[in-house]
């Protein structure tokens, strides 16, 4: 067996028992991007010499007797829009191609210190506004199981990454789905924390109130292991919640027995027959594991995506007006300060983001506010109070991921609306600022991976994982990664 | 006010607050540093920075609130969205429809009113400096950023449209910074610009119930402009219709040399801010100790100042003491003064030299220990010193520090003996003869001029008023 293929938990046991080096472990993920970049295009920067140096510190620490983290050798990649100090951060755009940030996102300086490695930056679409990776101004990922098909988005680099074991872990961030339609489409774990848990200091902002990082993996023990080395209070991000951080990897063998589980069927009968079918089937293993099972109708779910598709505009809209070719970044000049910043932005913004960013300039607008953003969130009230009804009932919930399996490149680039139809089940759960995880389940009527979604209530991580793990047992392995590209199962 | 019509004039004062650092970073809060040294990737706006509110302004916001008399809110800050170049993010975060001053007022010194709408949270800009071709932002070459002031905390200041003439625009903002300066949340700094007014400025017919259209007046770098930009933006307005015009809401500039408003844009191109909920930021709800201690720091105020320093010089009838008490309140030099009293110094000549000398230096006058200030005051009370001498050392006194007659010895301020006076008189007549002959004939015009002989001759070593006495007395 590869040293990769060992996971998260299994590298670090080794680096931090000797048996393998952080050296050694880097080479092997290096050596994968090496081989499988130029058919997938994960990644934006490799950074291997960095990489190496902090691999070589890493063995030096643990020969010195020290500690070496919870993530010791383990080599991480990062999704594109969290800033890494001396390192480019794209955000897959135009107008941040050059720009290197002065400073590390707190979800950096926390696997620094846990000891990963961090291999690279991925891609994923611009601003992270899309669910293809097709909106990177630096060309799409393709995803592995299949290469016509695209990884899902935003977070597709990350996700193909790891389902393509080239990395065990990769972070992205989740602002309407951003990481768990990715890995359901890649047949990965992608876990979307409680609002607040993660720190979301170096995170280049979409929608703030939205936004939150997780990890990818392949298996969710790896997934637990992820989350609790970048979680935690930070006093540079005001929304962080000021709570001890929790250990998951001990609660996932404690089971479902005696839990009370509802399966959304708002969600279920807006899916393809394959997402439907899974999500049943995932219910039922749940049942089978000794959780109480029902069907359960939040009929106000499925308002969250309309209301989405206005808030996280319109905080985007206020988010993006500081790329304006003044300070940094791609300035195009004018005649005077109003036109320069016209031309930078029209030239340095992809049409989804120039998009966003009219739609959601227009929810803001004076006559307009009430109506649109108002509305929106009084919406947004709506969901979590739906919700809050709902786990008086239940511990968990379970609803499918994707409203179908991985889509063909081009397939959906023609009309926005049915790419925003891909985040229907998805955007729930950050409405309400809730946890959710996309568990690979089965594969679908085209071969592809699907997964089911479970949610939790607000820092219900605990529960949210244990249902994973039980739902993780009962899948077929051939439905989750790494595959080599085209689906081939890698070793 | 043009004959015929009622003024209404409603004012927004920006202030600095004098914290040790800015309001959303660690960034050093201070004037006169290098251009974008002050400087992070937070005030800098930088992709994926987020602010956390300094819990250090916001007490002093509500120490500001309080001693404005208003109810301290729970508050909710908001994006303002505009593009401008010296603003990092392209939007401003400040406070809304729920600011967490509301509803208080101030009572000037003739025991009027003055609404106090809302005092609520800001951040200040950058600041640019637009270089070549006019020196404004249209048609300059060139312009430069400093963003040290980019994150700077402010609070918001607006008071009720109940002020009616330039006189009690000048007095509200003349007590506000009183006030502000009591509070210690601010220096209040007109020339520095930790203090900056807009007025809104309105006119209508005499008696009428109806407000007439507002025009907003920028640039108001003194309390001399704002007297003058006012008055002018009156007479402009009611000009205008009387003849049959009609104001148009927008905002104006005041050229302070060419001494009229123009406008900067009108209502119809303002700007749509967008206002929303910031959502990197968690709503601001201070908690009764905060608002306790915030009251506790809040010193005496101003009314009360003011009645204490009158009972100690008297009410006197030139309009120059009544400045002078103005002066040390406003600048906070009145406790000064009271404790040098108390060290035995002369209550006038104590304020004079407070309100007139040591207000150019009111900070390092501030920390100045009252009992060297009396001693000084005491030579020159004396005869020992003259008032330019006294003034040379109390320059030195306030820099320094020490004790006055060493600074006096040091600067060769040691009086002269009396013999010393009289052979240098000696000197002078001699010189003079012509002078001295039409000064014992009764001529004063000369006096003054043989005054100046001897001080020259002194190198200023010598009490003037001795020299008088020393004159007259040859004269006989």
């Amino acid at each position: 067996m590869t040293l990769l293929g060992r996971g998260v938990a299994g590298i670090a046991a080794a680096v931090r028992s000797k048996e393998a080096s952080a050296r050694e472990v880097l080479a092997e993920s290096l050596a994968a991007i090496e081989q499988l970049e130029g058919e997938l295009h994960c990644f934006h920067t490799v950074m291997a010499e960095r990489a190496e140096a902090a691999a070589a510190a890493l063995d030096e620490k643990v020969a010195r007797g020290e500690d070496p983290g919870l993530l010791a050798g383990v080599p991480v990649a990062l999704k594109d829009n969290m800033c890494t100090k001396g390192t480019v951060t794209t955000c897959s755009s135009r107008i941040l191609e050059n720009w290197v940030p002065p400073y590390d996102a707190t979800v950096v300086t926390r696997l620094r210190a846990a000891g990963a490695v961090v291999v690279g930056k991925t891609n994923l679409d611009e601003f992270a506004m899309g669910s293809s990776t097709e909106n990177s101004a630096f060309g799409p990922t393709r995803n592995p199981w299949d290469t016509a098909r695209v990884p899902g988005g935003s977070s597709g680099g990350s996700a193909a990454a790891v389902a393509a074991g080239m990395v065990p872990l990769a972070y992205g961030s989740d602002t309407g789905g951003s990481i768990r339609q990715p890995a359901s489409l890649c047949g990965v774990v992608g876990v979307k924390p409680t609002y607040g848990l993660v720190s979301r200091y170096g995170l280049v902002a979409f929608a703030s109130s939205l936004d939150q990082i997780g990890p990818f993996t392949l298996s969710v023990a790896d997934s637990a292991l992820g989350l609790e080395a970048v979680a935690g209070h930070d006093p540079a991000d005001s929304t962080s919640i000021d709570r001890p951080a929790t250990s998951y990897a001990g609660l996932l063998e404690e089971g479902v027995e005696g839990l009370r589980v509802g399966l959304i069927e708002d969600f279920v009968s807006e899916v393809s027959p394959s997402c439907a079918e899974a999500a049943r089937a995932a219910a039922e293993a749940l049942g089978a594991a000794g959780a109480k099972v029902e069907e359960v109708s939040i009929p106000e779910v499925l308002h969250g995506l309309p209301a989405y598709y206005v808030i996280a505009p319109a905080e985007a809209s206020s988010n993006l007006a500081r790329y304006d070719g003044v300070r940094y970044g791609l300035r195009v000049g004018g005649p005077d300060v109003a036109a320069m910043n016209a031309r930078t932005r029209g030239a340095g913004f992809g049409k989804e983001v120039r998009r966003r960013v009219m739609v959601g300039t227009y929810a803001l607008s004076a006559g307009y506010y009430d109506a649109y953003y108002g509305q929106a969130q009084r919406v947004r009230t709506l969901v979590v109070e739906a919700f809050a009804r709902a786990y008086e009932r239940f511990d968990v919930l379970v609803a499918p991921m994707t409203p179908s399996e991985a889509f063909r490149l081009g397939e959906k680039t023609a009309n926005p609306l049915d790419m925003y139809v891909s985040d229907v089940c998805a955007v729930p759960s950050n409405l309400a600022g809730h946890p959710a995880v996309s568990v690979p389940f089965a594969l679908g009527a085209e071969g592809l991976p699907v997964g089911v979604q479970v949610l939790a209530p607000a820092l219900g991580e605990g529960l949210m994982y244990r249902a994973a793990a039980v739902l993780e047992q009962a899948a077929p392995p051939a439905a989750r990664g790494p595959v080599r590209p085209g689906g081939e199962r890698r070793a | 006010m043009p004959e015929g019509f009622d003024l209404v004039v409603g004012l927004e004062v920006h202030c600095e607050l004098s914290t040790a650092t800015k309001l959303f970073c660690a960034c050093p809060n201070a004037f006169g540093s290098e251009p974008n040294t002050n400087v992070c990737p937070v005030c800098l706006g930088l992709p994926g920075s987020l602010p956390v509110l300094n819990e250090r302004a916001v007490e002093f916001a509500i120490r500001i609130g309080r001693a404005l008399n208003c109810e301290v809110r729970p508050a909710v800050f908001h994006r303002k969205n505009y593009f401008y170049p010296d603003m990092p993010k392209d939007y401003q975060i400040t406070q809304y429809d729920e600011p967490t001053n509301v509803d208080g007022f101030l009572e000037l010194r003739d025991g009027s009113r003055v609404g106090i709408v809302r005092a609520h949270i800001e951040e200040d800009t950058g600041k640019s400096t637009h270089l070549g071709g006019s020196g404004r932002i249209h048609g300059a070459d060139h312009s430069l950023i400093d963003y040290n002031r980019a994150g700077v905390p402010l609070v918001e200041i607006v008071s009720a449209p109940d002020i009616t003439s330039a006189a009690q625009a000048r007095e509200y903002v003349s007590e506000l910074r009183a006030v502000l300066v009591a509070t210690g949340a601010s220096d209040g700094r007109m020339e520095e610009g930790s203090l900056r007014v807009d007025a809104n400025v309105s006119v209508r017919p005499a008696g009428a119930a109806e407000l007439g259209t507002r025009c907003e007046i920028k640039n108001l770098n003194s309390l001399r402009s704002l007297v003058r930009a006012i008055e002018h933006e009156a007479a402009r307005q009611a000009a205008l219709v009387s003849a049959g015009g009609v104001v148009r809401q927008e905002t104006r500039h005041w050229d302070e040399e060419a001494g009229v408003t123009h406008p900067l844009r009108s209502k119809e191109e303002a700007y749509d801010y967008r206002y929303f909920p910031e959502p990197d930021l968690v709503p601001l709800v201070p908690d009764a100790e905060l608002i306790e201690r915030a009251e506790a720091a809040i010193g005496l105020m101003p009314a009360a100042r003011r009645e204490r320093l009158v009972a100690l010089v008297g009410e006197g009838d030139s309009p120059g003491l009544a400045d002078q008490v103005q002066t040390a309140i406003e600048l906070s030099l009145d406790q000064l003064v009271l404790d040098a009293v108390a060290a035995g110094a002369e209550p006038r000549l104590a304020l004079a030299r407070a309100a007139n000398e040591a207000a150019a230096k009111a900070e390092g006058a501030r920390a100045l220990s009252a009992t060297a200030f009396a001693e000084l005051l005491g030579l020159e009370s004396a005869g020992t010193l003259s008032a330019t001498q006294s003034k040379q050392v109390l320059a030195v006194l306030i820099d320094e520090g020490g004790a006055p007659a060493e600074i006096a010895r040091r600067l060769g301020f040691e009086a002269l003996e009396g013999g010393e006076v009289e052979s240098i008189i000696d000197e002078v007549v001699a010189a003079n003869t012509a002078e001295w002959e039409r000064y014992l004939a009764g001529d004063e015009k000369v006096a003054g001029f043989l005054l100046g002989q001897v001080m020259k001759a002194s190198k200023g070593r010598a009490n003037g008023k001795i020299v008088a006495a020393a004159l007259a007395k040859r004269r006989g």
